[in-house]
């Protein structure tokens, strides 16, 4: 009997230097076959020999190189699951982990459901049966919360998107099979091109969330960036020369950032989920103070924080506060302003983060000079953001990465679905054929909202469509 | 006073469409049979449409024919009308649809009862269900010794009781109660305490059935007025006309025998005054007025229904059918009812044709006791009394081809029983039939169940054309269908295979000849060789037309030359098809034991072990297609599974 093969991220996604990608089940080799390419660029990953490992490139549809990779081959029934296993063994940053698990996805591996493997080594004999009640928890614990994290991280307007679609392809199918089955009411005459428009334009949709996911547009993923510093040290505009368009409110007055502003940025690849917090200090102002708790509390969550200091005011209490309230975090220090007349050094910054910690300077912290005004410093910035990013010093929720893949994994399958329905409209098939098709896309689209498909199709046919007899 | 005693192997209680198949099954597998009815003027009685077959449906008389019951053989000898329906359509939803000669219908399937060896006829209300303990004995929490099975069963069934006292002695009752279990028929304020047409109902074996545990439930369905026909002006209406080529239902048939004089049935419309009246009476509708509490059928709403559901369309379509050759009473397709009688003439008299009508039958509701189908193992036998089968309205379902599917499985598997094999179940991607009692045993239904071909996933498969091959192996496996046709259908299948071998490996070039060939046909030229399938695929090209190119070619007969063409044209959506239900078949595999505990699987989510636990499913598969079981649900049942397994049990 023959197994799918799946595929998973075996190590954190936060480790810096070597990322495993596993990959398990009857067609292992031959999927990872396809993107495997030995030094001198040829398909040999099917005549290794069991427990090998070999130096190689994983390569792109149009051969251009991927990563250099270590590929080991552990054929059945000696390895973990006890199921033909290849792992690839590739740099470590998040960015080449997603892409090579997604072009796995992609050669014919299904993303692993949580728990997958072990359950797999375990219904395959490979652990003892003490771990059988550890691994049914596992099961139950991880499904829930990646189901949770699965819908929760969708955008509204992403999960709206794909309602509608559900919506229509559902509408569809129905047609097709209460005329199906009631023939002598329902007639399809005509529908050939109405199917066809509609199929166009879904197909078309479909792509345009492919490419939302494939920037990162479609989950509230990302590194989870906080802003902090005192009012007016220029927060907001920070985020705005991010983001390249006016957003936030920047005004004169301290404190016009009376709540948290939140935006979602990529930087080349890399998205930042920005959160501008009110400007800390001591105030009086009770909804300025709202802000400000808020700002406290959605600190202790971030993966990243940059603190703007007003490099022309001089350091006061507000400052001691926020470095106390960041120092064992991953900070960048921006000194901004540097346009104006310096008040306020490096040397300055070191003496005030020493007398606060006790530690001549943060730990996972760096110190830049910008001006958001001039727009100098911003370059360096995310230059500095996306080296930290790559060489794994800022950690994040990896949930999120493989809930992506899983998407577009579903959506491709769904555009898939949708094609042959197209096909199936050239070659001039009957209607039964379509709705096949249209009920594989629909269910594809349900896996990425959390919906089954139950009873949705007999239930639309009789509330939108008059029945026979 | 002395009471009868008789020793049977089978009761049967009811002689609908699933008591005859079920009741026949049993005999011809050489059971000693009894089937009971309270009137035998009703054996095989059709008391609502005249017709058999129709989309889905008629997939489930060819699975029935395959098999070896009854159905199809007696509609091919009783059909006034035939049509295949879809026709324009693909192959997997070409469905046949005959309109019966209802008495005809009848009296054909009561000879056939009557000449049946080891299967006697008993009219008589059966009252009661005789059991004994059986299974595991709460105080001793062991189970019975001579218990052969590890099912869940704590009664055996022993016997049946009638209401004149009568005891039968038996291995085994099947339930084919119809609609007759407390039946009610309502037409508008009337109301009477009757089966349907009238027949007396069956008031007492529903408190029989409730002492032995069983979950009851009611439901409801209805039934359009018959017209008498000289009063309906039929140059008002569109005639409908049956077949020019009949094609019977049953494969031992031989289609020269069915090709007859057709009679017509027609087609008129109801329109804006037919819904006023509707409308302006709708207080009336025992429905609407909250006096029916059963369950009625979405599929075939009455026509109080379509008027508040659908308030948009204009007209809806009503079918002038004609119940028999000797009658003139005419079935009103379309327009059923539980209007008061003065309200149903006023609305039936607005439609065109239908101005000077003279009801013969009112339309009316009936409601009756059923079951919670989820009572029952896939077998159709009682998960909690051992020897108890059911089928048919009984079960939940609607519709006479459904029950008659379900009779005849409900028959074959009390006769394996009894004769100690192992029980016939079809499964999803095996039949309409499989997929029919999987949703009943498995879903949740809150209303008649009727077959409808977007039930069945793998429907490309299960195609009225292919059920021979499908289950004739299965049907003389259990022995109801003779050697000699089952030799006939692997003839059949290996001429097939052998001609699809023939055309996928006989090259056709590009020589002049042919290229000529596909032009005058509005086809491509070649650009390189190809072979005769691969032509065949191009929806311009069929298996006739090709005969030009394909010198060779023996004469094959239209049964074979049709699957040739369907396997080929379909071939790549077949496939895609035979992959999903390789995925489906694995879970399917995982057996559940009986004694399985959920509480014992500690993982499980709250909702999920409560199903599991109501359903007791006897497959992994048939767990995942449980609504509140999820994926993850699944998962966990599969290692504890494997845990169960290691350990040492069973």
């Amino acid at each position: 009997m023959k197994t799918d093969t799946i595929a998973a991220i075996a190590t954190a996604m936060s480790d810096s230097g070597i990322g495993i990608i596993r990959v398990s089940g009857d067609d292992a080799i031959d999927i990872v076959d396809k993107i495997y390419r030995n030094v001198k660029r040829q398909r040999v990953l099917s005549e290794y020999k069991s427990h090998t490992i070999h130096y190689g490139l994983i390569v792109k549809d149009d051969e251009s190189v991927l990563d250099e990779v270590m590929v080991s081959v552990m054929k059945k029934p000696k390895s973990y699951t006890r199921e033909d296993t290849v792992e690839i063994n590739c740099h470590g940053g998040v960015l080449m982990m997603r892409e090579i698990l997604s072009a796995v996805a992609a050669s014919g591996a299904r993303i692993a459901e949580p728990g997958e493997f072990t359950k797999r080594a375990f219904l395959n004999g490979r652990i003892d049966l003490a771990k059988a009640e550890a691994v049914m928890d596992i099961i139950h614990a991880k499904n829930e919360f990646a189901l949770q994290s699965s819908v929760q991280q969708l955008k509204g307007s992403v999960s709206d998107k794909i309602k509608g679609l559900r919506e229509e392809i559902l509408y569809e199918i129905a047609f097709i099979e209460s005329a199906l089955d009631d023939p002598e009411h329902i007639s399809l005459d005509g529908y050939h091109s109405r199917l066809s428009a509609k199929t166009d334009s879904i197909i078309q949709e479909l792509n345009q969330l492919l490419d939302s996911a494939d920037n990162g547009r479609m989950l509230k993923e990302g590194i989870h960036t906080v802003i902090v510093g005192k009012p007016n040290a220029g927060k907001s505009s920070l985020l705005n020369r991010l983001m390249g368009e006016e957003r936030a409110i920047v005004t004169e007055v301290a404190g016009t950032t009376r709540d948290t502003l939140e935006e979602t940025i990529s930087l080349d690849g890399i998205t930042l989920n920005m959160i501008d917090t009110a400007g800390i200090r001591d105030t009086e102002d009770l909804v300025e103070k709202i802000g400000v708790e808020k700002a406290k509390s959605i600190t202790k969550d971030a993966d990243l924080i940059l603190y703007v200091v007003d490099s022309s005011v001089n350091l006061d209490e507000s400052d001691r506060q926020i470095i106390k309230m960041i120092q064992d975090k991953n900070v960048i220090i921006l000194l901004n302003k540097s346009d104006l007349n310096e008040v306020v050094s490096e040397e300055k910054l070191y003496q005030m983060i020493h007398t606060v910690s006790g530690q001549p300077f943060i730990k996972n912290g760096k110190v830049i000079k910008t001006s958001t005004k001039e727009e100098s410093g911003i370059s360096v910035l995310t230059e500095l953001i996306k080296d930290m990013f790559f060489h794994g010093k800022i950690s994040y929720n990896d949930e999120v990465y493989i809930t992506s893949i899983r998407h577009k994994e579903a959506i491709r399958d769904a555009v898939n679905s949708m094609l042959q329905v197209r096909i199936s409209l050239e070659r001039n098939m009957p209607e039964d054929f379509y709705s096949i098709d249209l009920m594989s896309a629909y269910a594809s689209l349900g896996t990425i909202i959390g919906e089954e498909v139950g009873e949705d199709l007999i239930n639309e046919i009789f509330s939108k469509f008059c029945m026979g007899k | 006073m002395s009471e009868v005693r008789e020793k049977v192997d089978v009761c049967v209680v009811g002689a609908g469409h699933a008591g005859c198949e079920a009741a026949l099954a049993c005999a011809r597998l050489g059971l000693e049979t009894v089937i009971f009815t309270v009137s035998i003027d009703s054996i095989a009685m059709m008391p609502c449409n005249p017709n058999v077959g129709g989309t889905s449906k008629g997939h489930l008389v060819r699975e029935i024919d395959a098999l070896g019951g009854e159905m199809g053989k007696n509609i091919d000898k009783t059909f006034i009308q035939s049509k295949m329906l879809n026709r324009s359509k693909g192959p997997a939803v070409h469905s046949l649809r005959a309109q019966a000669d209802k008495a005809e219908y009848s009296r054909a399937m009561r000879k056939v009862l009557e000449n049946q060896e080891h299967l006697t006829i008993k009219q008589a209300e059966v009252c009661e269900l005789l059991t004994e303990d059986y299974g595991i004995s709460v105080s001793e929490g062991s189970r019975k010794e001579d218990r052969s099975d590890s099912g869940l069963a704590a009664r055996k069934i022993t016997g049946v009781k009638t209401f004149t006292g009568t005891i039968y002695e038996c291995k085994a009752v099947i339930l084919c109660t119809g609609t007759y279990l407390k039946a009610r028929c309502l037409c508008g304020e009337a109301i009477t305490y009757t089966g349907p047409n009238g027949l007396q109902p069956a008031n007492h074996l529903t408190d029989s059935l409730l002492s032995l545990g069983v979950e009851m439930r009611r439901f409801k369905t209805g039934t359009p007025a018959r017209m008498d026909k000289r009063s309906i002006d039929f140059t008002k209406m569109e005639e409908q006309f049956g077949d020019e080529r009949i094609v019977p239902f049953s494969f031992s048939t031989n289609p020269e025998d069915v090709q007859i004089d057709q009679a017509s049935c027609w087609l008129t419309y109801t329109n804006e005054k037919t819904h006023e009246i509707i409308r302006a009476n709708l207080d009336r509708s025992p429905i609407y007025a909250g006096i029916i509490e059963g369950t009625g059928p979405r599929y075939c709403p009455s026509i109080e229904d379509k008027v508040v559901k659908f308030a948009d369309k204009k007209r809806h379509q009503v079918f002038i059918e004609p119940e028999g050759l000797h009658t003139n009473e005419m079935y009103v397709g379309g327009m059923s009812s539980s209007l008061p009688e003065d309200v149903q003439l006023a609305m039936y008299r607005t439609v065109p044709g239908l101005e000077n009508c003279k009801i013969v039958r009112n339309a009316y509701a009936i409601e009756y006791d059923c079951i919670n189908p989820r009572q029952l193992y896939p077998s159709l036998e009682f998960k909690n009394i051992k020897g108890l089968f059911s089928g048919g309205q009984f079960n939940g379902s609607s519709g006479y081809e459904e029950a008659a599917a379900q009779g005849l499985i409900a028959g074959i598997n009390a006769a394996l029983s009894i004769l100690g094999k192992e029980p016939v179940i079809l499964d999803r991607s095996q039949a309409y039939i499989g997929v029919l009692i999987d949703d009943l045993v498995t879903k949740e239904n809150f209303e008649p169940y009727r077959m409808m071909t977007s039930r069945a996933e793998y429907r490309l498969l299960l195609r009225q054309d292919n059920a021979d091959l499908r289950l004739r192996r299965i049907g003389h496996e259990v022995g109801l269908v003779s050697d000699q046709l089952y030799e006939a259908t692997i003839r059949k299948k290996k001429a097939i295979d052998q001609e699809i071998e023939r055309l996928k490996n006989t090259v056709i070039g590009a020589a002049r000849e042919n290229q000529e060939f596909l032009t005058a046909h509005g086809s491509a030229a070649l650009k390189t060789g190809t072979n005769l399938a691969e032509l065949m695929c191009r929806p311009e090209l069929s298996y006739e037309i090709l005969s030009e190119i394909d010198p060779k070619r023996k004469p094959f007969p239209n049964d074979v030359v049709e699957q040739v063409e369907i396997e080929i044209k379909y071939e790549g959506y077949i496939e895609r098809q035979l992959r999903q239900v390789e995925q489906y078949k694995k879970m399917e595999r995982k057996r559940i034991p009986p004694e399985l505990d959920y509480n014992d699987v500690s993982s499980l989510r709250l909702e999920a072990r409560q199903k599991l636990i109501a359903y007791k499913p006897v497959s992994v598969g048939q767990a995942s297609r449980i609504s509140g079981v999820s994926p993850a649900d699944i998962s966990v049942l599969l290692v504890y599974l494997e845990h169960w397994k290691q350990e040492g049990n069973q």
